[in-house]
């Protein structure tokens, strides 16, 4: 086991490396940063002078062993638009894509898990078909869509929710919530909805067709033949064993789930990360990006490790080799 | 023999299945109309000589205020719905078969070899695999545009297939795995048969069925991330219709009511992405041997 973490862990610095590689050379070949700090108009002698101070004058390796000692320690250099750290920038729009996804996630896990197992036990009785068909309304409507048109349903004819930004927010200590005001849980209905909606459908087909499998098993006709209530067969015995590769895979996906933030936060006009960096895409703001690129490595690959590592632990199938 | 009784009982449960059949019907149907997109469409809306700034957003023609011409209204250009409609569905096709085609065959290579092989090209293959798995195509494909920039369908083709290979590639070595020690292949290596005709006459014709599934999903997959990017505006060029960008414009004139300029679009990505999901449901049913079949009793 202790091998197997330490292989892990190995894997995980080579991912971040690469990474980082990648973002170095994004950094240093997309668009001359000299050019950038020395402005448009400099001469030649000022863009000589900027480019010995800050050390671009270097050799490679140099340039890329000053690129990741800087990295390390959080120093991710400043936004070209508006001149602050970047690591600030986007750590202050946290908060806010975590609430934002963490509440989507548990609607979206509740949901679909719960509605998984209801549909799974009597799979052609009608209202399941009905749910069934909902679900393939949900993985073929893709996320941006749906914003839009729960924008138009819900704010614009109904005119009952706000369509955009986050509304009134509290501060905690450094954490700036909108779940603690009426307006803030407001105007986190849409776009939680929204970017639940696909792993809501994705969760519920996961789980029905993984207990469509188990319940054939013959541990499950056993626990019949003991004559276990239905709740115990379904709950105890059947639904443990198809969650662990149903949170697996939702673990695993993690990706995904910050891809479809950037596409809720864009349409909502959300502040969090995402909308950050869409706006840093057409300001050709660097630094943000390259941050934000670490930083969302840095989570996904973190999520991952923990993932397989209780998954190992969960499953003495594995091989630890 | 057994092939074909095989053959002919997917053909059976298929012809019994009427979604299966509505939803190959629906791709069928956007796939000749994205052919003939030039002569079925009431006005080409790249024309520049026949779309006119009169005709601006006018609504659909059975509201008060349509236009002939112009059956489900008009975009603030002036450029009839329906018909920008057809030739965005041009554009999501060519990326969701070029994506299909180009990561498809490379990983299916990629996976054969792997799974046959063995080694390093295993391991790196897998590890890759696992990475952009948790990466996600879409945000990898999302940041590659973002940051390069779609400059045309092209790109935005390369861009989704760069992360998204590894799917046919795991897949693909996954059966192999399975089937490499049976007793056809053993017997097929036993006859003397040299790898690549191992490969390529009886490996891979008898690994690639859970490739159709993949295929199939993914196609609805990428057809729906074409339209994404082009919606967040990291897609395919201003210049080339889509049907993410349609909705993208629509999106400005959502408080004036104008309903027709998302609502067509939108209902149209969907069908088609229904309709690809829909046949993909059915065939996993048909090719996943672990669920009891109500037909196979006979």
């Amino acid at each position: 086991m202790v091998t197997y973490i330490a292989r892990r862990l190995m894997q995980a610095v080579v991912v971040l490396l690469a990474v980082s590689t990648i973002c170095f050379v994004i950094f240093r070949y997309m668009g001359d940063p000299v050019i950038t700090m020395a402005g448009r108009y400099a001469t030649l002698q000022e863009i000589e002078e900027v480019r010995r101070a800050f050390g671009l004058d270097q050799p490679m390796y140099v340039q890329y062993g000053r690129f990741i000692w800087n990295v390390l320690h959080g120093n991710f250099g400043k936004s070209y638009v508006t001149r602050v750290p970047a690591l600030g920038l986007i750590l202050e729009r946290f908060p806010a894509t975590f609430e934002l996804a963490s509440v989507a996630v548990v609607m979206a896990f509740c949901l679909g898990v719960g509605l998984g197992v209801l549909v799974s036990l009597k799979p052609y009785a009608f209202r399941n078909r009905l749910i069934m068909a909902g679900s393939l309304g949900g993985i073929s409507i893709p996320t941006f869509l749906m914003g839009i048109l729960l924008i138009m349903v819900f704010s614009v004819y109904l005119g009952i929710l706000p369509p955009f930004g986050r509304g009134e927010t509290v501060r905690v200590g450094f954490w700036r919530t909108g779940l603690l005001t009426i307006d803030g849980l407001k105007h986190l209905i849409l776009p939680a909805a929204t970017l639940a909606m696909y792993q809501l459908a994705v969760l519920l087909r996961l789980t029905r067709a993984g207990m469509r499998e188990v319940m054939t098993e013959e541990y499950i006709k056993t626990a019949w033949a003991k004559g276990l209530s239905p709740r115990k067969v379904i709950f105890k015995h059947a639904l443990r064993n198809v969650l662990i590769p149903v949170i697996t895979i939702t673990g695993l996906q993690f990706g995904e789930l910050i891809a479809f933030a950037i596409i809720t936060e864009t349409i909502f006009q959300w502040p969090g990360m995402g909308n950050l960096l869409l706006s840093s895409f057409y300001e050709n703001d660097q630094p943000v990006i390259v941050t934000y690129i670490m930083m969302a490595a840095l989570i996904i690959i973190t999520l991952n490790m923990i993932v397989d590592i209780l998954y190992a632990l969960i499953n003495p199938k594995i091989r630890y080799g | 023999m057994a092939e074909h009784r095989i053959k002919s009982r997917m053909l059976y449960s298929y012809l019994h299945d009427p979604s299966a059949v509505a939803g190959s019907i629906i791709l069928l149907l956007f796939i000749l109309a994205a052919l003939l997109a030039p002569w079925i469409t009431p006005q080409d809306p790249y024309d520049l000589e026949k779309v006119s700034l009169e005709h601006f957003l006018i609504p659909p023609v059975w509201m008060e205020g349509g236009v002939s011409p112009y059956l489900l209204g008009t975009d603030d250009q002036g450029r009839g719905i329906l018909s920008t409609i057809i030739y965005g569905c041009r554009t999501s096709l060519i990326v969701g078969f070029g994506v299909v085609l180009i990561a498809g065959s490379f990983g299916i290579l990629i996976g054969l070899l792997a799974g046959y092989y063995g080694g390093w090209l295993d391991v790196v293959t897998m590890r890759l695999a696992d990475t952009f798995f948790s990466f996600s195509t879409t945000l990898m494909a999302f940041l590659f545009l973002g940051i390069f920039g779609g400059a045309s369908i092209f790109v935005v083709i390369i861009a989704i297939c760069l992360p998204d290979w590894v799917r046919y590639a795991r897949t693909m070595r996954g059966s192999v795995l399975e089937i490499k020690e049976e007793a056809y292949i053993l017997a097929a290596r036993a006859t003397g048969a040299k790898d690549f005709r191992l490969l390529v006459r009886h490996l891979l014709p008898n690994a690639i069925p859970p490739i159709f599934v993949v295929v199939a999903v993914d196609l609805a997959v990428v057809i729906m991330l074409e339209a994404t990017l082009s919606f967040l505006g990291v897609g395919v060029p201003l210049t080339e219709p889509s049907l993410g960008m349609m909705i993208s414009i629509g999106k400005n004139y959502i408080y004036a009511g104008m309903w027709w300029m998302i609502v067509f679009p939108g209902a149209a990505l969907v069908l088609l992405v229904v309709g690809i999901n829909l046949f993909a449901d059915w065939l996993r049913e048909e090719l996943n041997p672990k669920i009891e079949r109500k037909l196979s009793s006979f």
